[in-house]
């Protein structure tokens, strides 16, 4: 008999991604219903009101084809949605509209890294819906209630569930987060999930070393990495302790408790649903033609996987640095923005400014790159000026922080605070004659042996120039007076 | 001319010729309907206000030389159509309070054209059922005979036309529900082409089914309100995106040299033998008129029932999941949601739709879909395939529309398939999606027969002209109960 | 085909239907009596045959992303039993 520990994990995701379209998926309501008053953004289709009935949204049929080729799934040309029937009061019509059996793509797959190697699982399928209101449960003295809002009601909704082909928790958490950079590349999803726009249930179950797959367990509604994460190790866990003790494991859904650290039992009826899946009529079918999949298909942005590998090729990064400029859209836009405005600085200079000194200002600040006031145009001269020596480096991490801020172009900037780096021979020869002069000690330690000293030298002569001369100049003038240390 | 029973073509050119006020109008036919509805209930809501705020708005459009064929017309609205501040209960306790907010497509254009709003009609709860007597309010009576149905579910539709209680009705059609009570109150109903008319505001019963269409005492006024009513509704993704033909301009295209079929499958035994006769005599009417008789089979005919009866209720059961005690409609009061669900239903719905949720449920439940619901959706392509083959020979179909004259309160009421049976001439163009039109063809036994023209999908003007040219060849639409006498005594 | 008592109690408990004893012996019998009717549709020979998809030719009908009025949430609790005042009011969810 296998001991438990030899069982390994099956794991599976089906991640729910709300669509940013601007209206619902079956009628004109906002789709963004952040901060509105209880169901006011509602109207007749969506709260389910007798007499209504749903108009498709096209943009998010044109969401589902593209997320759906970015993860190489096949689009057939027959697609339709479907009743799912059952009762719940965040459920309006008491069915919801989705897809059952012709989803709008199938059979794909995503890569993703874990510790430096790249994985591969299936993407079973991609398919469309509608989300359901809210119902919020409070305990009152008259007796518990529910109070329900619609707004949420009738948001579109993506559903894409993997195939079980994650062995670890790891691996699970690796592959939502490709998966939801892949979604916030493509502009589909906010990838918000302390929100609930994108949502994930995991089944897990465990497969004995003969290749027996046990009873699957789905955990439904995590909403942050970490959840995701300890609740699949909890959950193997629970299961392994259940192996070993000879206890049966139930086929159900559990849910997962942030505050205890544990997934418990959630059975809501004392029976499974039969959602009795049939076609919607309401919806005539869809037909999605050979010349609309390449339109899509089109229009797709360069995924993060294939911009990180351009990346290090293109501009000879390492792979942290690629890493990092491709880990937001907006960041690997901006990088190669810069690097285009111009053809003096090397791109690997202006990855390092962005992965370090931009990126840090951003962490710090609270706002993206897009909120900032600096462009990829006024980066890439500054970066200019800085290399053809007009000011130093320390001046330019200065520019930086006030164009982040404030905006403006940097040569403004350098002459509004006077930082132009003084290079001329002449005044520096002045400056390093009188720190020469004043030093007696260090020039002494320098001629003594120790080279270093002359980093303290060149530090008076920055000092004395208040910042201006350029150090490089100066060092070399030092060098020529004092000559090579210990002489 | 008795203004009850004149058509809206006669009342139309009354208006126009300020001979009479549509506020007079309205004032003749509210006074009607509450001197005679209490022995018919027709109506579950009579709009008195609204009416007489219609009326004065139409004799403006009127003054102003704006009014269209209908304006000043007053109308009734199966009680299935929802319309905002004004009741609509779909004939079930479940919704005996709800009061919608917004008003549907139809309702929107009938009101646009300056109609006179007289009232909301009854019918059988959620338009299921043949006879209006699964009403949750009281069944309907025939005007023809008290003691008799209406038919249904647009029975109040039909009885408030028939009695002259209103010169328009509007009603829907999923199994028949324009075109039998039609045919049993003795006046024109007319079922279009699924797809025709939108069905946003139409509370559904069976989505892939369900159709809107006008109950009148001609087939010009039936024209009229098809033209209204008609046309693409982007609110409605199953709405046909065709031109709507001005119906009223092609009602006079002759008969002579159309090819008509007669369906054998529709002349089968347990047709009363007095429908037989008048249904040939009208036959023999169109053959006078030049036209070319031919027989056709349809031999889907009997499964065609039984595929209503799987798709039907299985979209029912969808449908009318929502009516739950929570948004709208009653409440029963309960101490959890679920028994909120359970106790409210239980109460709020009748026999039959309960009949009917529950034979849903069963064909779509699991194991069952692929041998019911699946099975019932090829059959019915066969049922379409019919009479796409027929319809290459011919251009339009006569067949009775039911196969027998209005039947006794009661009479059907204890065994639902004796019902079920009664709609076997009506079904199949609801599976097909065909437009149809029940047209008066005479009496016997004093009640009303009624001759019932099938077309192609999209050939209203076909099966109107047809109807038209029999009704001006005939006196039957002349024909009217005789209601006063039978209310004194 | 024939329906059973416990059948009949199995729907009515998926499609939220409360019914009494009385009832669910009616409706076993009623039931019976038309799924006896509607079995002759599997003697029908479908070989081949596609099932119905929609009741019109309608294909690919699609509305722009265009978001519109909302209807204000007066409206929209206006007929509900219970509702504080914006928020729809039921009994508690047993989980």
């Amino acid at each position: 008999m296998t001991a438990a520990t030899e069982f390994m994990p099956v794991i599976g995701l089906e991640v729910h991604a709300q669509l940013t379209t601007r209206s619902k998926m079956f009628c004109s309501c906002r789709a963004d219903y952040a901060g509105a008053s209880p169901n006011s953004h509602t109207c007749p289709i969506c709260s389910g009101m007798p007499g209504a009935l749903p108009a498709v949204n096209a943009r998010a049929i044109e969401m589902g084809i593209l997320t759906a080729l970015a993860l190489n799934c096949r689009i057939p040309e027959a697609s339709r949605f479907d009743r799912k029937n059952y009762s719940y009061p965040d459920l309006p019509k008491g069915y919801q509209i989705t897809q059952y059996a012709e989803p709008i793509g199938e059979d794909g797959w995503i890569e993703f890294t874990l510790d430096g190697v790249t994985h591969r699982a299936g993407i079973v399928r991609v398919h469309l819906e509608e989300d359901t209101g809210k119902s919020t449960h409070v305990s009152a003295p008259g007796g518990d209630v529910t109070l329900v809002d619609y707004n949420r009601s009738g948001v579109p909704l993506m559903e894409i569930v993997s195939a079980p082909d994650l062995d670890s928790p790891d691996a699970a958490r690796a592959y939502f987060a490709a998966l939801r950079q892949i979604l916030m590349y493509l502009g589909v999803n906010d990838g918000n999930l302390q929100e609930g726009s994108l949502r994930a249930d995991v089944n897990v179950s465990l497969r004995s070393a003969e290749g027996e797959i046990g009873t699957k367990v789905e955990i439904k509604n995590l909403n942050s990495f970490r959840a995701v994460q300890r609740a699949l190790e909890y959950e193997i866990d629970r299961q392994r302790r259940a192996l070993d003790s000879g206890e049966r494991l139930q086929q159900e859904t559990r849910g997962w408790s942030e505050t205890e650290e544990v997934t418990f039992s959630q059975r809501s009826k004392e029976f499974a649903h039969d959602y009795r899946y049939f076609p919607e009529p309401d919806l005539p079918p869809l037909r999605v033609s050979q010349e609309t999949v390449d339109e899509v298909r089109h229009s797709m942005p360069e995924l993060p996987a294939t911009r990180e590998r351009r990346f290090v090729e293109e501009y000879a990064l390492s792979p942290y640095q690629a890493g990092v400029l491709t880990s937001e859209r907006e960041t690997g836009d901006f990088y190669e923005r810069a690097v285009r405005a111009g053809t003096r600085v090397p791109p690997a200079t202006i990855a390092n400014w962005v992965t370090g000194d931009l990126m840090r200002l951003v962490n710090e600040s609270g706002k993206s790159l897009a909120q900032s006031a600096i462009t990829p145009g006024t980066l890439e001269s500054l970066l200019t000026m800085i290399g053809s020596g007009e000011i130093s480096g320390a001046a330019g991490k200065q520019v930086l922080v006030r164009m982040f801020a404030d905006g403006g172009e940097p040569q403004t900037i350098v002459d509004e605070l006077g930082l132009r780096q003084v290079s001329g021979r002449d005044d520096i020869e002045t400056l390093v004659d009188r720190v020469i002069a004043d030093n007696e000690k260090l020039v002494a330690t320098y001629r003594g042996g120790k080279g270093n000293a002359i980093q303290a030298l060149v530090g008076r002569v920055m000092g004395a120039s208040r910042g201006r001369a350029n150090p490089q100049v100066a060092r070399q003038i030092l060098e020529e007076r004092l000559g090579p240390p210990g002489s | 001319m008795d203004l009850h029973y004149a058509s809206a073509h006669e009342l139309a050119t009354l208006l126009t010729a300020r001979e009479l006020s549509a506020e007079e109008l309205a004032r003749a036919t509210l006074e009607r309907i509450e001197h005679l509805d209490r022995n018919l209930a027709a109506f579950l809501t009579v709009t008195a206000d609204r009416a007489l705020a219609d009326a004065r708005r139409a004799d403006e459009m009127i003054a102003r030389g704006q009014g269209g064929p209908l304006t000043g017309i007053p109308i009734a609205l199966k009680d299935i159509l929802s319309t905002e501040g004004l009741p609509t209960t779909c004939g079930s306790r479940i919704l005996e309070n709800y009061v919608p907010r917004y008003t549907g497509t139809v309702a929107a254009r009938l009101a646009a054209v300056g109609t006179v709003l007289v009232g909301k009609t009854n019918m059988d709860e959620f338009a299921m059922g043949s006879s209006n007597e699964n009403s949750g309010f009281g069944p309907v009576r025939n005007p023809w005979d008290l003691n008799r149905v209406p038919g249904g579910s647009s029975g109040g539709s039909a009885a408030a036309v028939a009695a002259g209680e209103t010169t328009l009705a509007i009603g829907t059609d999923t199994g028949g529900s324009i075109r039998q009570p039609a045919s049993f109150t003795g006046v024109v109903g007319l079922k279009p082409t699924y797809g025709r008319v939108s069905r946003y505001g139409l509370v559904a019963f069976a989505s892939s089914l369900d159709q809107i269409g006008p109950l009148t005492r001609s087939v010009w006024d039936a024209a009229a309100v098809l033209e209204v009513i008609a046309g693409h509704d982007p609110l409605d993704s199953t709405s046909l995106d065709e031109t709507v033909p001005a119906y009223t301009d092609l009602l006079e295209r002759p008969v002579n040299g159309l090819r008509l079929g007669v369906p054998i499958e529709y002349f089968q035994e347990g047709m009363d033998a007095g429908v037989e006769r008048q249904v040939r005599a009208a036959i023999d009417i169109f053959r006078g008129l030049g036209a070319d008789i031919r027989e056709v089979s349809l031999p889907h005919t009997p499964e065609a029932l039984s595929t209503y009866y799987v798709i039907s209720p299985a979209e029912a059961m969808a449908n009318l999941a929502r009516y739950d005690g929570v948004r709208y409609g009653i409440r029963a009061p309960a101490d959890d949601i679920w028994s909120t669900f359970k106790e409210t239903r239980e109460v709020g719905l009748g026999a039959e739709v309960k009949r009917r949720i529950l034979l849903g449920t069963y064909v779509l439940s699991a194991g069952y879909y692929d041998a019911y619901y699946l099975q019932a959706q090829k059959v019915r392509t066969l049922v379409r395939r019919d009479f796409d083959n027929a319809f290459a020979e011919v251009d339009a179909l006569l067949a009775p529309t039911t196969p027998t004259t209005a039947f006794r309160l009661g009479e059907r009421t204890s065994d639902p398939l004796q019902m079920y049976l009664s709609d076997v001439y009506t079904v199949p163009a609801n599976m097909a999606g065909i437009c149809g039109v029940s047209v008066p063809a005479g009496l016997t036994d004093g009640r009303p027969v009624g001759l019932q023209i099938l077309g192609p999908p999209l050939a209203e003007e076909v099966i109107l002209s047809l109807a038209h040219n029999f009704e001006q060849a005939t006196d039957f639409s002349r024909l009217h109960p005789q209601l006063e006498t039978e209310v004194a005594s | 085909m024939s329906v059973s008592r416990d059948t009949v109690e199995h729907i009515a408990r998926l499609a939220y239907i409360g019914l009494g004893t009385e009832e669910i012996e009616r409706l076993a019998t009623e039931l019976s009596g038309v799924l006896e009717h509607i079995d002759r549709l599997r003697r029908v020979d479908t070989t081949g045959v596609e099932p119905t998809s929609g009741a019109v030719p309608n294909v690919n009908v699609l509305r722009p992303d265009q978001p519109g009025p909302s209807w204000p949430s007066d409206d929209a609790v206006a007929n509900a039993a219970r509702h504080t005042p914006d928020l729809f009011e039921v009994p508690g969810v047993l989980d």
